[in-house]
């Protein structure tokens, strides 16, 4: 009957319950020693996430009894941490300032990771905090993506020592919500360098967020459209860094994974020095060849993908790229990537061999690989293996677009619709036939416009003339 | 609510009248309502009539109360100068005792609890604990439940407590006047011995004679001096309940419970809110493991700063364009530490009797700080230290534990001592609740308190705790935030003191209350099954934790008076 977990029953003899937090001087600490100021012996120390039961991983931080700029005495409970068990108190096993929470409240870190650190006097808090920001801005080693961004994007300048509770005292101006003050305790941010525009020049909590660079929470909205593939305005983007101030009444939706990676990706391709060049190609023959391998499961991409392989067999060096800035390597393999809108984001699978395999096979290859995105089980070979890219939009009826050069690829193709057309032939007979417009995005310090517009010539040899695609 | 409780007592078995006892067969399934408490607008119990099976009892009371003068030549066996919850409580047991009684009202029926206090907040609160829950996202989500946007209309926030509060006036003035109770208006003044005059401004005055008289006048809140009250920006709780304006920013004073309950309903209705608290410690009356933990959960995560260890020796109004100004000084030092600006301030100091015009000097009493001086039995101490006969003082104007149901409590008590049987409250087994979110309840002593009584008497105590996260029904809640904490006499396992903050907390307090009261001792409630799944089960699991040194087994059968 009685079928709750067993009760927590701590009894009186235990009670405070409270674990030690182990704390060792961080010289200690292997790794920890790059820079020579760390070598001396300062003493600063790091409060560790403890284990707090026999099965905890990883514990999640649930308030911090003391804040930065408080003198703790060893013994006193520093914070309170849920492991998967309970709430527990842990104190401090040294006395002295704490200088940096490194994992605010609300955020998990695994045991053994450093949650704070503690500084001995005064003195050593600024280099603690020179520290903090070190641990902060190297390797984010516990994976907690949040407050390494946060402390990223705030311009946190190591906040003057000690600028503890006391510089807001008495006096008027300076006056901070409370919800304006906690914000600015876990961002970072020096009141006193923030303007209140709430009521009576009072700061308010918005003042603190736009302070400290962050977007005000997001509601829940609605899920975010799917977005199209790498359609391009490859104009000067401006890089992350600078954020805009929030359009009021907006809605923030923070970037899932994909997007970020796929956001990353875009602004890093901005170093790379690109050119486009277009090619209209007739596609009756093409598309009378799709009528006839359609019902054999082979789709468009497909045969697309198979054509830009043959191509790019004949042409090694817009299959190449750039690494370093001062060679060219050549991809032993054809892999074709193609871009695919999923929901929320935009993947690359990647059809491997698309020059040796046939159509039948690499469209068995392309289901698989579709299933798989969708599914989200893509290993990372199957997306990031890719030497050339082909972005389709051409069944959106787009009849021309640019799309952006990704990282790491010398070319990627945009194909947009095939359209009926009035061609004139050399006889100066009128026709309508299908024509698409194809237009490659190629990295000019490898690729150069002959080399480009010959691969576009055998590209369109092939759909024309489109037997060779079924061999 | 509306049960057909069989109390159809026949009009003969009272009408013998007077002094004589009635057949105890009424008290039709009494509704108990209400809940704040400490120095709060106190509250908690009363009863609220069932209509039909009532009226019998009425008519025939009714009868009675009217037709004999009362015994020995008093108009009345009883009268009782104030109808709030405690009058109130003292009326229904006194007419249940056979005793003619009146009650005298110089405001509203209801008194504080009803009219200013408990009643009014618990609607607030029940408004703040929805908005709470459906501003919470990520317990929206972790429920699988999608709310697009919440809002509220604060008008009609404030229709909803105050309609509450004239309901539940109405249903104790009915339930007394079915009841025969003689409701007199007017301010009532003791003249003399066994005689009270009572009216109206304007009115000419009342005498009538008592056998036996209650004072039960409450309290109002206590402003200390320095604050000006504006009742717009500066203001107690009296207005605060009215629920005319959500400042974006505003300071409690005081963090007792009624600042605590006021912070759960400013912040969860948009304000911002400053505490300041004269002690080093905020939420200083609860057990401190409580108040620790209460502090995690009730002030850490939501918009709340805090100053402690510091006086309001001053608070201005907003006026001519300047905001409110609390000027700060040190508690000990009184030296001035900081200006506060806050765009209002709610006065959360405590309550002060209301004993003024009482004409206790008539009778030679002397009130301390206001309160009437009382003994165990409620019998009210003149200045020279002697009780004075037939004249009895209950609730906060006695100041013993400010509570509304601690305060019917007392009244019962002098009614049962009145019709001849000895009686006295064992206030360590009255529980008392603040309506916050999670709540948090009490009974008996904080674990200090116990650890004193238990160096100084001689005894080892234990103490267990369990924790909300493993009952089965909060966790289903995803309500797991929460403990409760048991202090008993290891050697003979009385109960000594309970303390629970979480999921219902005031409402699972009464097991406790109810075995301390009993005098059931650790050992034996035990054994006592709880329905499953429960949140009583945290209780369930409090007392199985419980281990007693059976090596000396004496029973404490007897509840301990205090």
């Amino acid at each position: 009957m009685a079928t709750a977990p067993a009760p927590l029953s701590l009894s009186a003899s235990t009670l405070p319950a409270r674990l030690r937090a182990a704390a060792v001087p961080a010289g200690a600490r292997g790794g920890q020693t790059r820079r020579g100021r760390m070598v001396v012996r300062a003493k600063i120390r790091e409060i560790f996430m403890p284990a707090l039961s026999s099965t905890m991983t990883e514990g999640k931080i649930v308030s911090w009894s003391a804040a930065e700029g408080d003198r703790v005495n060893k013994g006193d409970a520093v914070v309170v941490v849920e492991s998967d068990k309970a709430d527990m108190d842990v104190e401090t096993f040294h006395d002295g300032i704490v200088a940096a929470v490194l994992v605010p409240a609300g955020e998990s870190a695994p045991v053994g990771a450093p949650i704070a650190l503690l500084a001995e006097s005064e003195e050593e808090v600024p280099l603690a905090l020179a520290k903090a920001q070190e641990l902060a801005n190297g390797q984010p080693q516990q994976a907690p993506p949040a407050p390494a961004e946060d402390a990223a994007a705030t311009p946190s300048p190591p906040p003057s020592p000690a600028a503890a509770p006391a510089p807001v005292a008495a006096g008027t101006k300076g006056i901070a919500s409370p919800q304006a003050k906690k914000l600015a305790k876990q961002h970072r941010v020096d009141l006193a360098k923030v303007t209140g525009t709430g009521p009576y020049g009072r700061i308010t909590p918005e003042d603190v967020e736009a302070a400290a660079g962050i977007q005000p929470k997001p509601k829940p909205a609605a899920v975010a459209a799917a977005s199209a593939p790498v359609a391009a305005p490859s104009a000067a983007a401006v890089p992350q860094a600078a954020v805009l101030p929030p359009v009021p009444g907006a809605t923030v939706v923070p970037f899932t994974t994909m997007q970020a990676a796929v956001s990353k990706n875009m602004v890093e391709s901005l170093a790379v020095p690109t050119f486009r060049v277009g090619y209209p190609i007739v596609t009756d023959k093409l598309d009378e060849l799709y009528e006839k391998v359609k019902p054999k499961g082979v789709t468009m991409t497909v045969l697309l993908a198979k054509a830009a392989a043959m191509a790019l067999a004949q042409h090694p060096v817009v299959n190449a790229s750039c690494r370093d800035g001062k060679s060219f390597t050549y991809n032993s393999n054809i892999n074709i990537a193609v871009a695919v809108a999923i929901d929320g984001g935009l993947i690359t699978p990647v059809l491997q061999d698309a020059d040796k395999l046939d159509i039948y096979l690499l469209s068995q290859n392309w289901k698989d690989l579709v299933k798989k995105a969708r599914a989200k089980q893509l290993q990372p070979n199957d997306y990031s293996s890719g030497t050339f890219t082909l972005s389709n939009l051409g069944m959106f009826g787009v009849d021309r677009f640019d799309a952006i050069l990704p990282p790491g690829q010398g070319a990627i193709m945009a194909v947009g619709a095939s359209k009926p057309t009035v061609v004139a032939d050399k006889d100066g007979f009128f026709s309508v036939k299908s024509k698409m417009l194809v237009n490659v995005t190629a990295d000019h310090r490898t690729v150069y416009g002959a080399d480009l517009a010959a691969f576009l010539q055998t590209f369109a040899k092939i759909i024309e003339d489109p037997e060779s695609l079924t061999l | 609510m509306q049960s057909t409780a069989a109390a159809s007592v026949s009009a003969s078995a009272i009408a013998s009248g007077g002094g004589a006892r009635s057949e105890p067969a009424r008290r039709p399934g009494g509704l108990r309502v209400c809940g704040l408490r400490g120095e709060s607008p106190a509250c908690p119990s009363l009863r609220i009539s069932q209509a039909p099976a009532r009226l019998a009892v009425a008519r025939a009371a009714a009868a009675t109360n009217g037709a004999v003068a009362g015994s020995g030549g008093f108009d009345y066996d009883l009268v009782i100068i104030g109808a709030g919850v405690g009058g109130h409580g003292a009326a229904l047991h006194a007419v249940e005792e056979g005793l003619k009684t009146a009650i005298i009202e110089g405001d509203v029926v209801g008194g504080t609890c009803v009219n200013r206090g408990c009643v009014p907040s618990k609607a607030l609160l029940a408004v703040s604990g929805r908005m709470r829950e459906l501003h919470d996202e990520h317990h929206m989500k972790s429920l699988g439940l999608q709310v697009s946007s919440t809002g509220y209309d604060r008008q009609a926030v404030a229709d909803h407590a105050n309609n509450l509060a004239s309901k539940i006036r109405s249903n104790l003035t009915n339930s007394m006047k079915a009841l025969g109770v003689d409701i007199l208006t007017g301010v009532g003044t003791i003249v003399g011995k066994q005689k009270v005059r009572y009216g109206k401004v304007g009115f000419p005055e009342k005498e009538i004679t008592a056998r036996n008289i209650i004072i039960a006048t409450g309290s109002t809140p206590f402003v200390p001096k320095g604050i000006e009250i504006d009742g717009k920006t500066v203001f107690t709780s009296d207005h605060a309940l009215k629920l005319e304006s959500v400042p974006d920013w505003i300071a409690i004073v005081g963090s007792g419970y009624i600042g605590l309950e006021f912070s759960d309903v400013y912040t969860a209705l948009g304000s911002e809110v400053t505490f300041v608290e004269a002690l080093d410690q905020l939420m200083p009356g609860f057990d401190p493991e409580i108040a620790k933990l209460a502090q995690r959960v009730l002030i850490n995560p939501r918009k709340i700063d805090y100053h402690t260890g510091v006086f309001a020796s001053k608070i201005t109004p907003a006026k001519d364009g300047k905001p409110v100004l609390i000027e700060l000084i040190d508690a000990k030092t009184k030296e001035h530490k900081e200006t506060l600006e806050v765009d209002a301030a709610l006065i959360a100091t405590g309550r002060a009797p209301f004993t003024k015009g009482l004409g206790l000097e008539n009778i030679n009493v002397v009130t301390q700080r206001g309160f009437v001086p009382v003994d165990e039995r409620m019998r009210v101490m003149d200045a020279d230290g002697n009780v004075v006969p037939n004249l009895y003082c209950i609730g906060d104007a006695n100041g013993k534990l400010m509570l509304a149901h601690a305060a019917s409590a007392q009244g019962i008590s002098v009614v049962e001592q009145i019709s001849g049987r000895d009686h006295i409250l064992n206030h360590l087994s009255i529980p008392a609740a603040c309506f916050t979110h999670p709540e948090i309840s009490m009974v008996g002593l904080t674990e200090p308190q116990a650890r004193e009584k238990a160096d100084k008497e001689g005894f080892e105590i234990s103490v267990v705790k369990t924790s909300f996260k493993a009952n089965t029904k909060a966790l289903a809640e995803n309500e797991g935030d929460g403990i409760a904490k048991l202090i008993y006499r290891s050697d003979t396992g009385e109960i000594l003191g309970v303390h629970i903050l979480g999921l219902h907390a005031a409402d699972l307090i009464h097991e406790a209350s109810n075995a301390i009261a009993l005098g059931t001792r650790v050992q034996d409630i035990k054994f006592a099954v709880h329905a499953h799944p429960t949140l009583s089960e945290v209780l369930d699991e409090l007392f199985k934790a419980a281990k007693v040194n059976s090596g000396v087994s004496h029973s404490v059968n007897e509840p301990v008076a205090a």
